[in-house]
């Protein structure tokens, strides 16, 4: 078929050439070297192709003057990758140029953007009178493209919002599907007995393949509005998890209906077997890749020598799954999809951070990138194929569209509403309604519909037709009928720490009021089951399952790390903002009146991992949905350089904790080289805004006396690896800080008498130059120079004299404050 | 306290039923419960709660069945914990968990007093949290109060220890303070996160999204351990 191809191919290349320019043009404006290209590969096609074929079998009897040639093209060698390689980086292009302009996104969905960039370029082509290349095939999209769409939603679905609200999720996709398809294919059929239009020779089977194609709802444009706006999370994730298992549904559907529209006659042990085989294919494939996701996971546990590959191993057993799935033709989808979330949580534990977070990049990257490519094939073929307009079939199918979704929302809803603790209203009725858009998939499956299907042209204009109506229309026009409509919203945006907390305490209490009183619901049985797995699965699947082994340990010992460094932050940030509880007399003209920002959005944001990760072990919980389009926000990165500061602190603390009277000389220590006198003032600034902040730091550090004792004997080891490149830097700072040391001390301690540790801490938070000052610090810890004797660790009267925390000791000051 | 027989008649059953919303099916579902974990009989203690195995894995399962035992829970001025609880206290405890409006027994009663029945339950149910921190019973939740249901929270995680929980409850209580208290004078201390305080820093919760529970009609003691 593709050796057919090869000649009909060289001409849309040159479209896609001419059109990737004109794109790129319009975007940037800068690949034009790529235009000339096309001009040279065209003739020399010919001659190659041609030539070994054609001619060589009669010069091969005289072999005379094969000269070495000095330039060959031989492009059907590359072709297929070249062009697929150029479909993508036009795709991808369109994408950046989208995001230059940032707000376009805001109003108009990508794939709005898409299918309009693919219609321009369809537009181009059919000006030179060009076809689209045919890449779309039945065996490709099944094969390559299909797979990493559906893998990225798996992968990326919010595991526990999903499990929550599964019954709910399954029985829209499920039972919603079915509803659409039959009920849309059966009154299809029905006007297709009407004689004005013409469409008699549509038979009942091909109108519920047609039904069940376009009953596919694929809202990746509704999920970012809902994203946007905060919607509630029920509705979100009921909108994900149908349009990701309503694509396994539909397929199966597709499959089973195109196998009975070549039938010539369906009698009724036909409709049995296709209703047997429907659950027979779901279910098995489900339990194939519950398989694979164990043994995904069970691989991961081995493959701590080799990092580097881990990765593929996600990919393969998954796609392993899929591929197995269609060999024996059980539901592909429901396969790699059940692999994904049943591996994800396992694997993410098992595989170093880094191999994490490739798995989530290209996971993402390969599912945009099939995705992006469908939108924008979408838009090509609607220009460059000669369509079948039929308005009667096209008007009905649209209308029945509308109509079966909407009823069908309404009448499942009512059905599965008294087995939801919170039930469907009509506003998120009408939003699971309205935001059924049809997408890449449905148009997929239309566009590889088999040729024998009569009116395939119809069915693929009439697709097209409903696609672009809902998502331009539809996608468009939600988010401000959303917004108008005030549908209930979800705070999602990081709350404070006490909500984070409550909300765990309040799923606790839920889980325990449900244990007390035997009912159970989601809660209850999610409990039962992660101690199974705390007991027993994770055991298997995990390689460092107890904390004290030395991942977890470590990656504890980080977290713990990390807690203090946020506290440290917090406590520093607070006391910027001078508003706090401050002792202090003078008000400052900075005080506000109202503290706007009592906390960084980082420290936050690290503060609700520490909670949700270690706190709630056991639930995990996605604070933020992941974008179709972005990957979820994840602070790792940033992780490492917290951690860097957090260790460095650590050894100010160290100091800055013992900091009772003795240690006030202390405070140079941490002078910035060369910067003491801006620095300074600074400090004297804090200083006079809020003496109650200082006494909160002291505090915090004092109540850990004892995770700071053993760093300042032992610290070695509990460092990590970030730290000792620090030393060497330090060293060096070190020499340079003893000369320093002479000025200093006068000046603060004299500057700022009762704010102790304070002030040079605030000035680590506050400079730019943390990295200086840090190492500085560390080096100070590493070789404690001999003069300051205040420095030297006083653990026993550290624990006495500092755990009062300010807010329990000035109650003793004050009883009748506040 | 310990008024109702082992086995109450149906009267009994729609005067429980009346008072705290429950349906009588339900009402009898959680009184079979109740008898099963008394043993059959007409009080339960704290023993009887704290024995339940499914709850033994539980990080604040002690604050759980405190507050099951707290008069503040189920008396109008009660004050202070009690040693056991009967039926009726059990069901009103338990009402605070019933998700407002979808299981309503009455159909007839109308929405005013509808709508004022769910305000009234989701500001109850922070009252019964509240409660649970302030163990003490001044009307505040000191950071002390704090640092403990933190504490509480996080012992089963395991090698976060207490410093971790401690430096979560002060910066949580910082919070609470510079959110509730605006900016504070030089002399001034936060002494503790008051009821007013409590509901205001917990108006981003969608309490009816969390803290209900959907109460089966179905008797499942039989599968309760």
């Amino acid at each position: 078929m593709q050796t057919m191809g090869f000649l009909s191919y060289i001409r849309p290349v040159f479209a896609i050439y001419i059109s990737c320019a004109v794109l790129a043009l319009l975007a940037f404006g800068t690949t034009t070297e790529v235009s000339p290209k096309p001009a040279t590969t065209k003739p020399p096609y010919k001659s190659t192709a041609l030539g070994p074929i054609n001619t060589v079998p009669k010069v091969f009897p005289e072999p005379e003057k094969t000269y070495l040639p000095l330039f060959t093209i031989n492009y059907p060698r590359v072709q297929i990758p070249f062009e697929i390689t150029l479909w993508v980086l036009l795709a991808s292009f369109a994408k950046i140029g989208f995001h230059v302009y940032h707000k376009i996104t805001i109003w108009v969905p990508e794939t709005c953007l898409l299918i309009a960039i693919g219609l321009i370029v369809g537009a181009i082509m059919y000006s030179v009178h060009e076809q689209p290349p045919a890449v779309l095939t039945s065996s490709i999209f099944f094969l390559y493209m299909l797979p990493p769409i559906v893998l990225d939603s798996a992968y990326f679905m919010p595991t526990q919002a999903f499990f929550e609200n599964m019954g709910t999720v399954l029985w829209f996709s499920i039972v919603g599907t079915l509803w659409n398809s039959i009920g849309v294919g059966i009154s299809l059929y029905g006007v297709c007995q009407i004689q004005a239009l013409g469409v008699q020779d549509i038979n009942l089977q091909e109108n519920l393949l047609f039904a069940s194609i376009i009953s596919a709802v694929d809202p990746v444009a509704v999920l970012t509005v809902f994203e946007d706006v905060n919607i509630h999370e029920q509705l979100y994730i009921v909108v994900f998890g149908e349009s990701l298992f309503n694509d396994a549904v539909t397929v199966v559907l597709y499959n089973l209906f195109n196998h009975v529209a070549e039938l010539p006659v369906v009698d009724a042990t036909d409709v049995l077997l296709g209703v047997v085989r429907f659950f027979l294919v779901g279910i098995g494939g489900m339990l194939f890749g519950f398989v694979f996701g164990f043994v995904a996971a069970f691989t991961t546990r081995f493959t701590k020598k080799v990092r580097e590959i881990e990765p593929l191993f996600i990919f393969m057993y998954s796609y392993l799954a899929y591929l197995l799935a269609e060999l024996i033709s059980i539901s592909s989808i429901m396969a790699i999809v059940t692999c994904a979330l049943t591996m994800k949580y396992y694997v993410e534990e098992n595989v170093s951070q880094r191999s994490c977070t490739t798995i989530r990049h290209v996971i993402k990257m390969l599912g945009t990138v099939s995705e992006t490519l469908i939108f924008f094939f979408l838009g090509v073929v609607t220009i460059t194929t000669d369509h079948e307009w039929n308005w009667g079939y096209i008007l009905f199918t649209l209308m029945f569209a509308q109509i079966w979704r909407s009823l069908g929302i309404v009448v499942l809803t009512q059905i599965i509403n008294p087995f939801r603790t919170i039930p469907f209203n009509f506003k998120d009725q009408f939003g699971l309604a309205y935001g059924g858009l049809r997408g890449a998939i449905t148009f997929a499956l239309v566009y590889t519909l088999p040729d024998t299907i009569v009116q395939k042209k119809l069915f693929v204009t009439a697709t097209i037709v409903i696609i672009i109506f809902t998502v331009f229309i539809q996608g468009v026009s939600i988010r401000p009928i959303i917004e108008l409509m005030n549908v209930r919203k979800t705070n999602r945006n990081l709350g404070t720490i006490n909500v984070e907390i409550h909300s765990r305490l309040m799923e606790h209490i839920i889980a325990g009021v449900e244990d007390l009183c035997g009912q159970w619901s989601h809660h209850s049985l999610k409990d039962k089951f992660m101690r199974f797995n705390n007991r027993y699965i994770r055991k298997i699947l995990i390689r460092d399952d107890r904390p004290e082994s030395s991942i977890v340990a470590l990656y504890k010992k980080l977290e713990l790390q990390n807690a203090m460094e946020v506290l440290d932050t917090i406590s520093g940030d607070i006391s910027a903002a001078p508003s706090l509880i401050s002792l202090h007399e003078e008000k400052t003209s900075k005080s506000s009146s109202k503290p706007k920002k009592p906390f960084l959005a980082s420290d936050l944001i690290a503060m609700h991992e520490i909670l949700s990760k270690n706190m709630y072990k056991i639930r995990e919980r996605t604070v933020s949905y992941t974008n179709k389009h972005a990957l979820p926000n994840d602070s790792r990165a940033r992780e490492i350089l917290v951690r860097r500061h957090t260790s460095i602190r650590r050894s100010l603390r160290a100091r800055s904790f013992q900091g009772s009277e003795a240690m006030r000389s202390q405070k140079y220590f941490s002078l910035p080289l060369g910067q003491s006198l801006d620095y300074r003032s600074a400090a004297e600034r804090f200083c006079h805004n809020g003496d109650g902040d200082t006494a909160f730091e002291l505090s915090s550090w004092s109540a850990r006396p004892r995770s700071k004792q053993p760093r300042l004997s032992s610290s070695r080891t509990t460092r990590l690896d970030t730290l000792t490149e620090v030393h060497s830097v330090a060293s060096v700072e070190d020499e340079v800080r003893e000369e320093q040391r002479g000025p200093g001390p006068s000046h603060v301690s004299s500057s700022s008498t009762d704010s102790r540790p304070r002030a040079p801490h605030q000035r680590y938070g506050s400079s730019g130059k943390l990295s200086i000052v840090d190492s500085d610090a560390e080096a100070e810890e590493q070789q404690p120079v001999p003069p300051p004797s205040a420095w030297i660790p006083e653990p026993p009267d550290q624990g006495s004299s500092g755990p009062q925390n300010p807010l329990l000791r000035r109650a003793q000051w004050k009883p009748q404050d506040q | 306290m310990g008024a109702f027989h082992s086995v109450p008649d149906d009267h009994q059953y729609r005067i429980l039923s009346e008072k705290t919303g429950f349906s009588l099916e339900q009402t009898e579902i959680l009184h079979n419960r109740f008898k099963q974990l008394s043993h059959n009989s007409d009080v339960l203690r704290r023993d009887d709660l704290n024995t339940i195995p499914d709850l033994a894995c539980n990080p604040i399962r002690s604050q759980i069945v405190e507050a099951f035992f707290d008069r503040r829970n189920f008396q109008k001025d009660g004050n202070g914990p009690v040693q056991e609880i009967g039926f009726e206290e059990f069901l009103i405890v338990m009402s605070y968990f019933r998700p407002p409006s979808v299981h309503m027994t009455e159909e007839q009663r109308e929405e005013l007093r509808r709508a004022k029945l769910r305000c009234k339950n989701a500001s109850t149910i922070l009252k019964v949290l509240f409660n649970m921190h302030d163990t003490d019973n001044d009307g505040t939740i000191t950071l002390e109060e704090y640092r403990h249901v933190v504490e509480e929270l996080l012992s089963r995680s395991g090698s976060l220890g207490k410093e971790t929980a401690k430096g979560i409850a002060d910066a949580a209580m910082l919070e609470v303070a510079s959110m509730s208290m605006g900016r504070m004078g030089p002399d001034e201390f936060y002494a503790g996160i008051t009821f007013e305080h409590f509901l205001k820093i917990l108006k981003g919760i969608e309490i009816e999204t969390r803290m209900h529970i959907r109460f089966l009609n179905m008797d499942t003691t039989l599968l309760c351990k």
